[in-house]
Parts: structure tokens; sequence; C-alpha cells
């Protein structure tokens, strides 16, 4: 198979203008004949199914909470990018291009990312006349902030709620074309399977999570918008119920999986306080403007109250390493010197599991700098939260951070038209692999899943829909739908049959356990090989051991886990095995063999300037590597640093 | 720390609930909530019995999918707070809990502290947004929006859909609900065209989803996990009075 981006040539600042304009249109009065199956309904999936129901399409649109205005997009706190250059400092879209594809560390398509800086601007827009109530200056105009160390302020916010107006004013787009009648929204409802007839997505397969029923649906196109599979880890900043399960079911329908070892690792999180955690919780990266990050000197330190500790017993180690960035070192950087100080002994707070794994973030020299009313002003609400979590008082004592799983670069493998390789499938969002390479830059998800399901995919499926034409003959009676259906069905069953001894979740804490360690912030060929023995034995005493409670009537929520887990149980290999193949650091992606003399991460562009995609070739059978060549024209391949 | 629990449990829309006593051992301060939840529907699913459902996502106070009663006040007893971010650091080891769901003829229950919401979908398709199509707006430093007026629609936006202003009501109306969307969109010019036909449309989806009316409680306000004001609903209620006005007219 050769994969073919479908890239347009010529000047990259012309590209996605000159290739709309060769798209086909679809005649306004034979769109409601199309039927577009949306699943998802967060940023990307309301976006999009809004979009399209506007423009007349018949939308189904799926989601698994009990309303489309929960998708995990909400929990976004910091802000969007976008290139309008409102505060004069010399942005412009080549600039936000610029960065976000060094930024990616040389893993992403240029054309893709030139198109999301281009479109960063229209989001605003679009989300201003909406109502998205975005932080405003007393002139009335909009504000913006510098975020995630970019020199320009570029990033638009609304307190730190900022996914969750974003997604409101999706949501009340999604909102209007249901009461239209365009869009029929389908809450409570988890798609289970891929239905492909000839070579095109032609369905899904989704059950009810308040009856169990299961249900087939037909679509001309369908769009996968299901957000990231951080929860592979267990423990994440994710929501509960993220999961892989759509993707993957795509993946054993022929979709390519395109650098699923692509995660990112925020560095400032609550840390895991005990064995009964469910979730981490994201503190905004903005702390790290006024905190200092340090560490004891000397591990016999580590339980002593830290305002005991004098000055020169303490280790502000990211200062003492990257003089020039300092605390504001990128968020792998951060993330991964903060393991190694842990590693050493020298980790701080509750022990967990035999190890203390947390750092300071402190505020003394801040709050003595500015005072404590100008550090309430700036951080209140996260101080307020972190005292709620943990009980502590930041401003007297330091908080205590650890990096968690935070995003995943990785997703199904599209094109330039956010297609993937099954015709008709379309992926959007963090459910796709597109435009952050190997590291995505803070602000940047919210900006492409907008872009995304506003702008991008609209025009790429009507373009689709109008060359497959209308009045297709497959229906829910097709053989494809009865056996995509019959296997659905048997998969509850079995899970259902096997009564053993232990609950859902211990199997989901062990994957977690092993991914963190061996798939996690550092990885070696060892590890690797590692987790790649372990998670077959966890995965088959999963399905001898496993206690999934009730039936299939009903909710069940065992049910809804249980599925969810096998699902991770099976991508988890994945995963450790694409880290395996790619034996350079790039990014979130950290070999620890391949790295530079004073322990950065060492590229290596000859050998894998390329996006790995795998080919579902069996569960127990390994996958088929297919390789993209990355080419860039605009953009100097060069070795990040810091120091 | 021991607690002990008296929980809902009813295992469909139409069977009869009761509460069931359950003791757990070994609870930690620092655990949140559900996180004691989890660790006793674990110890259930082990034994092959049906664990506690209950609604819940993000974890993070922000989702709104979670959301019970902690004897008898909705969300707990801490202010601003949703259950999955209340730690049992708020309770003493020996206290005895009582969970219940939501309780509202507009939000039948489910499964246990589960319960069917989609009311509120209904009253914000009747009329929450504002109509703008995809590609079709302008510039957004085109339209200046004063920062007081930015910022007090960004407090009745910050509704996270909750439902607990429901639940503590003795009416169980939705006006701290309606109000805070037809407030927050009121409150901008982009909102203005519709801010009529919007506070009709949104009331009149809202009484017929069958929720209670307003007698001033403010209890809706007192468990609301965003601290959102009763004040948007007086002014609400005066959009509404503006807007039956002028349409009769
Ligand atoms: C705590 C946190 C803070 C963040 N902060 C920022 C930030 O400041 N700026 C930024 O740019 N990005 C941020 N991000 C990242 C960003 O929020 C996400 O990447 C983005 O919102 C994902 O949007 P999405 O539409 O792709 O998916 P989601 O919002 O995750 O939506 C997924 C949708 O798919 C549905 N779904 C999933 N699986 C199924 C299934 N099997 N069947 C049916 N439906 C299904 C869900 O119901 C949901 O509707 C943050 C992420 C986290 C976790
Ligand atoms: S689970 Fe999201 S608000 Fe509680």
């Amino acid at each position: 198979m050769t994969l073919d981006g479908k890239c347009p040539s010529g000047p990259i600042e012309t590209a996605w203008d000159r290739h709309r304009f060769n798209m086909k249109l679809v005649n306004p009065s034979n769109r409601r004949k199309y039927n577009v199956l949306v699943v998802g309904t967060g940023l990307a999936g309301a976006a999009c199914a809004a979009t399209l129901g506007e423009l007349g399409f018949n939308v189904q649109a799926f989601c698994y909470q009990d309303s489309a205005r929960r998708a995990h997009s909400i929990a976004a706190q910091g802000g969007i990018n976008a290139a309008k250059n409102y505060q004069n400092d010399g942005d412009s879209v080549h600039r936000l291009f610029y960065d976000t594809v060094k930024g990616g560390d040389y893993r992403s398509r240029e054309r893709n990312v030139h198109r999301l800086a281009q479109i960063s601007v229209n989001i605003i827009d679009q989300a201003v006349a909406q109502g998205v109530p975005f932080a405003r200056e007393y002139g009335g105009l909009l504000d913006n902030r510098s975020f995630g160390g970019a020199q320009v302020a570029r990033t638009f916010y609304a307190r730190g709620q900022t996914g969750q107006q974003l997604l409101l004013g999706a949501y009340s787009a999604l909102s209007r074309q249901v009461h239209a009648g365009t869009v029929k929204l389908h809450t409570r409802t988890e798609m289970l399977d891929l239905v492909v007839i000839d070579g095109r997505a032609r369905g899904i397969i989704t059950r009810n999570l308040a009856t169990g029923e299961l249900e087939s649906w037909v679509g001309d196109a369908v769009v996968l918008a299901t957000g990231g599979y951080g929860n592979v880890f267990f423990l994440s900043t994710n929501a509960m119920g993220c999961n892989v399960t759509a993707t993957y079911k795509a993946y054993k329908k022929g979709a390519l999986f395109a650098n699923p070892c692509y995660t990112q690792i925020h560095p400032t999180c609550i840390p895991v306080s005990g064995g009964y955690q469910s979730k981490l919780t994201l503190m905004s990266e903005s702390l790290r403007n006024d905190g200092r990050v340090w560490v004891p000197k000397s591990a016999a330190d580590a339980t002593k109250d830290p305002s005991t500790l004098p000055e020169d017993q303490r280790d502000y180690y990211l200062e003492r390493r990257y003089p020039s960035f300092g605390n504001l070192v990128p968020r792998d950087v951060a993330s991964r010197n903060a393991k190694t100080v842990c590693d050493e002994g020298r980790g701080v707070g509750h022990e967990v599991d035999g190890q203390r794994r947390a750092v300071y973030l402190d505020f003394r020299d801040a709050i003595q700098r500015v005072g404590k009313s100008t550090i309430e002003a700036r951080y209140g609400n996260l101080f307020h939260m972190y005292t709620k979590i943990t009980g502590e008082n930041p401003y007297e004592s330091p908080m205590r951070i650890y990096p968690a799983i935070h995003y995943t670069m990785g997703g199904l493998w599209v094109d330039y038209n956010l297609m993937s390789n099954i015709e008709g499938l379309f992926v959007l969002g963090e459910a796709n692999f597109s435009d952050h390479g190997a590291n995505r830059l803070g602000a940047s998800a919210l900006m492409q899943g907008l872009a995304d399901g506003y702008f991008v995919a609209p025009p790429t499926i009507s373009d689709y829909l109008a060359r497959v034409g209308w009045g297709s003959t497959v229906t829910a009676e097709h053989e494809g739908f009865k056996a995509a259906k019959g296997e659905a069905n048997e998969r509850i069953q079995k899970l259902l049959s096997i009564k053993g001894k232990r609950p859902v979740d211990s199997f989901h804490r062990e994957l977690g356990n092993v991914m963190w360690d061996k798939c996690g912030m550092s990885r070696t060929k060892e590890g690797l090989e590692e987790a790649l023995k372990r998670i077959p034995e966890i995965r088959a005493e999963f399905w001898e051991n496993v206690n999934v409670p009730g039936e299939n009537k009903g909710v069940n929520q065992s049910l809804e886990r249980a599925g969810r887990v096998a699902d991770f149980l099976e991508f988890g290999e994945l995963m450790c095995l694409d880290a395996l193949e790619r034996a350079e650091s790039c990014g979130g992606h950290f070999r620890e063999e391949s790295q530079t003399e004073d322990g950065e991460a060492l590229r290596d562009d000859v050998n894998y300037c390329h996006t790995a995609a795998w080919e579902f070739k069996g569960v127990e059978t390994a996958p088929t590597l297919h390789k993209e060549a990355l080419t860039f024209d605009y953009v100097k391949l060069t070795q990040r640093s810091y120091k | 720390m021991k607690i002990t629990l008296n929980v809902w449990r009813q295992s469909s829309p139409e069977a009869a609930g009761s509460f069931v006593k359950y003791d757990v051992d070994g609870v930690s301060a620092d655990m949140s909530m559900l996180e004691m939840l989890d660790v006793l529907n674990d110890r259930l699913e082990s034994k092959g019995e049906a664990p506690i459902a209950f609604d819940h996502d993000c974890r993070e106070g922000i989702c709104g999918s979670c959301g019970f009663m902690i004897n008898g006040v909705a969300h707990g007893p801490e202010k601003e707070i949703t259950v999955c971010q209340t730690h049992m650091r708020s309770f003493k080891d020996g206290d005895e809990l009582t969970l219940e769901p939501w309780r509202a003829m507009a939000f039948p229950v489910m499964r246990d502290l589960m319960v069917d919401r989609s009311a509120f979908d209904r009253i914000i398709q009747a009329g929450g947004y504002v109509s703008v199509r995809t590609g079709s707006a302008p510039e957004a430093n085109a339209t200046p929006v004063m920062k007081e007026h930015a910022d007090m629609a960004f407090e009745a936006a910050a509704c996270i859909g909750c439902g607990a202003c429901v639940a503590a009501c003795p009416n169980a109306a939705a006006m701290l609900f309606t109000s805070a969307k037809v407030s927050h969109l009121g409150l901008l010019p982009q909102g203005e065209p519709e801010r009529d036909k919007r506070a009709i449309d949104m009331v009149a989806q809202m009484d017929k989803e069958g929720f209670g009316h307003c007698s001033n409680h403010g209890e809706c306000e007192a468990v609301c996990p965003k601290g959102i004001s009763v004040n948007f609903i007086a002014r609400m209620n005066r959009d509404l009075l503006k807007a039956t006005l002028r349409s009769s007219r």
C-alpha cells in the first residue's frame, strides 16, 4: 500500500483555496438525500455535525455521555491559539505554522499545518459570533495571553474554562440544527463497530447505554470525532469514559493507525495520592510562569518540611540545567526531568507503591516579589482547586506536582481531506493523527478540533458525497451489518459469561502501570519488549478471569467499561510496537538509546522522518507497517535546544 | 476511616427502589467521593453484584455529568463544588451518609443514582443559541463588548448543566439553568436580535418539560457548583415580560 496524503502541490499559501476550488459540490436540493453519521460531539464532532446540518445534509450524531455538552473538550482550561496578531507582536499565519511544525519536532505534514494556521483566525470569528464569552480588555476588544512558552501572545481564553465555552458554542450550533430537524442526536449511545462494504465506510453498530439494545446505522459517510486514547494509561487527565474503541474498531476494519506511540505528558498535574486514584487533575501550565520547580539536593531530605530546607539544600534543577528557559522549558523536557529526579530518590510527598513521585512548585519567591494578592489574582482559581483536592494551602507551602498523560498525537491516519484509507471514513479532532507531529503545542488542540469540524471536513465530505452520488442500495439488512452486529453481540455475551474473580478496573490499572513504566515518559528497547510480552498475558487473564456482573439489559456500567478495557488491552500492544519500531527520540517520544551527550532528545531524520501507519493483521499477528515520508519545503529541520 | 452509606438502589426506570446499607472501611481522607464509590463498586463487582450506577466523566467539576444528594443536599456539604470534587476529608470516621438521586418529575430515575436530564437539552434546543451559520461570522474585533458585560455573560455561561438547581428547588424549577443561558446570550450584542424570541421559547419549553415554578426560595443558588446567581432569574423574568409585551403589540 502506498500512502498518498493527497496534498495539493504549488505554493503552500494558496494550496487550500485552490484545493477547495477543485472540489465537487452537492446541489442544495440533493443534500438531504445523503446520510452522514458523526460519532462524537466534542469540539470536532459537534462543529462538523452542526455545519453539515446547516448545509442541509441529513446528520445522525452520537455520543456516549447523557448530553452532547459533556464531551471531554469541556475540560480544556488554558486557551485556543489563532494567528490574529491582535497584539501587534509579530505574529502571523506563517509564524503559527512555523511554530507548530517545529513544536511537533518535524513529524507532521507541512501542508496540513499551514491550513490549520490559516483557518485559526476564522475560528475565533465564528466562536465570538456564537456568543463565546472570551476574555476582553477594558476597551471591549479581545484579550490574549502567551501560552506554553510561545514568544507571541496569540492565545484566546475564557478564564480557565476555554474548552467549556467553546464546546458550549459548538453545542449551541448543534442544538439549533436539532431544532431545525437536520441533525438527530443519539446520546448515551456507544459505537461498537464500523461497517465497511465494498471498501467504503457504510455505517456503524451502536449500543444504547440506557437499554442495552444494539442498533445498525447506515450512512453515505462516517465521521469519527471520538477523541484521544490517553486512558490506555488508566491514570490520565482525560475523562473517565475516554476510550479508543471507535478508532480501534475502525483499525480492525482496515483503517491505518498512525504514530500510536506519540503521547503527550503534561508536567504540572496533581500527583497520585493512593492506590484508589481514578484520574489525575491538570494544573494549568501558566503556573510555571511564577512557580519555581525544585527537589531537595539530598534524598535524605525528601520527607522534611520544605519550608525548613535552606536555599543551598534545594536543587532548582530546571533553572540549573536550562539557564535560558529555566522553569519554562517545553512540556516534554519538564516532564522527563521530573521523572529523573524522582528516580534518583529525590521525589517528595506521599509514598505510593514504595516511591515518592512529586516535585515542588514553589511560589514563595513570587509572593515575596509581587505580593500575595497579585498571585491570587493570577492563579486564585487554580490554588483553590489544589486546596480542594489535596487539603493543602499553596500560598504557605509549595505545591506538589508530577507529570501525567494528557493528550495523544497519534490517531487514525488521514489524508489532506481528513479521510482515512477507507473511503468515506473521515476522522477529526484528537482522534486523527494529523497536525501536531510528535508533540502538540499548548492551546492548539482546541484550534485543530474546531478547524477540522467547522471548516475542513464539511467541504471535503461534500466533495466525497458529490463524487459517490446518492441512491445507494445498502440497508441495515445487508450481510455486512448483520455480521458486525452479530460479532458485537457475541463479544458482549462472552464478557458477561466469564464471571471470573477480578473487577474490570483491576485489569485496566494493571495495563496502565505497564504502559506508564515502559511506554511513558521514557522508553527503552528492553522495556518495550517486556511490555510486549506482558500485555498479551494481562489480556489473556482478562478474558478468563474478569467479572462483569449483570446482563445486557438496561444500564450496565461494568459492561461498558469492560468493552473499552478489552480494546485498550489490544491497543496497548500496538502502541508499544510503534514505540519500539521508532528507535529515535522525537517530541513526546523519548528513547533512552537516542539522546545527546547531555541527555536531551536526539532525532534521527535520516531513518525516521516519516509517519508510521499500521495495518491490522489479526489480534495475535503482528501488524504491517506503512511509511509516509515527510518532506519539508518551507521549514528547515533543526535540533531543538532550550539550554 | 469507616463510612456507612445508605444508597438508593433502583434496577430500572420502572422498578421500585429502596435504600441499601453498605459499610465502607479503609476510606482515606484524600479520596474523592466517587473514588470511595469506586472502591465499593470494585468489591461489589468482585462478588458478582451489580455496582452502584452513577453518571460521571471528567471528575474535575466541569462536565456536569455527576450529581446526587448527600444527606439531602445536592452535591453534598461543601459550597460551590460537585460530588466528583468532594473529598472524604469533608467527613469523619463513623459518618453515615445517605446518597439519593436528583428527585424531579422532569428528571426520571434511570438506575440507582442516575437520572435522565435530557429535558435540559431540549430547553437549549428551543432557543439557547445565536443563529449564525459557519463561515458567516464577521471579524471578531468588529464588535467591541463592554468588559463588564462580557464578564457577566461569562458568569452566566459557566453553568455546567448538572441539574443540582432543579434537585434543590422545592418546586423542581429549572429557572436558574434556563435563566443562565438566556442571560449569557442576552448580555452580549451577538445575542440581541433573538433576545425576545429566545426568552419566550426557552421558558415555554421549560414549562412543557414539567419543571415547576420559581417561588424565590434561592435553594438553587445555594447548591450551584458554579455559584450562579439568582439575579439571573430576575433578569430573565424582566426579559420575558418585555418580550411578551412586545410580541403582543
Ligand atoms: C484537562 C485537559 C485540558 C486541556 N486543555 C487544553 C487547552 O487549554 N487548549 C487546547 O488546545 N487543548 C487542551 N486540551 C486538549 C483538548 O481539550 C482535546 O484534545 C480536544 O478537546 C479533543 O476534542 P475532540 O472533539 O477531538 O474530542 P472529545 O471532546 O474528547 O470528544 C469525543 C466525543 O466522542 C464521543 N465518543 C468517544 N468514543 C465514543 C464511542 N465509542 N461511541 C460514541 N461516542 C464516542 C464522546 O462522547 C465525545 O462526544 C486539554 C485536554 C485535557 C484533558
Ligand atoms: S464528573 Fe464532570 S462534573 Fe463531576
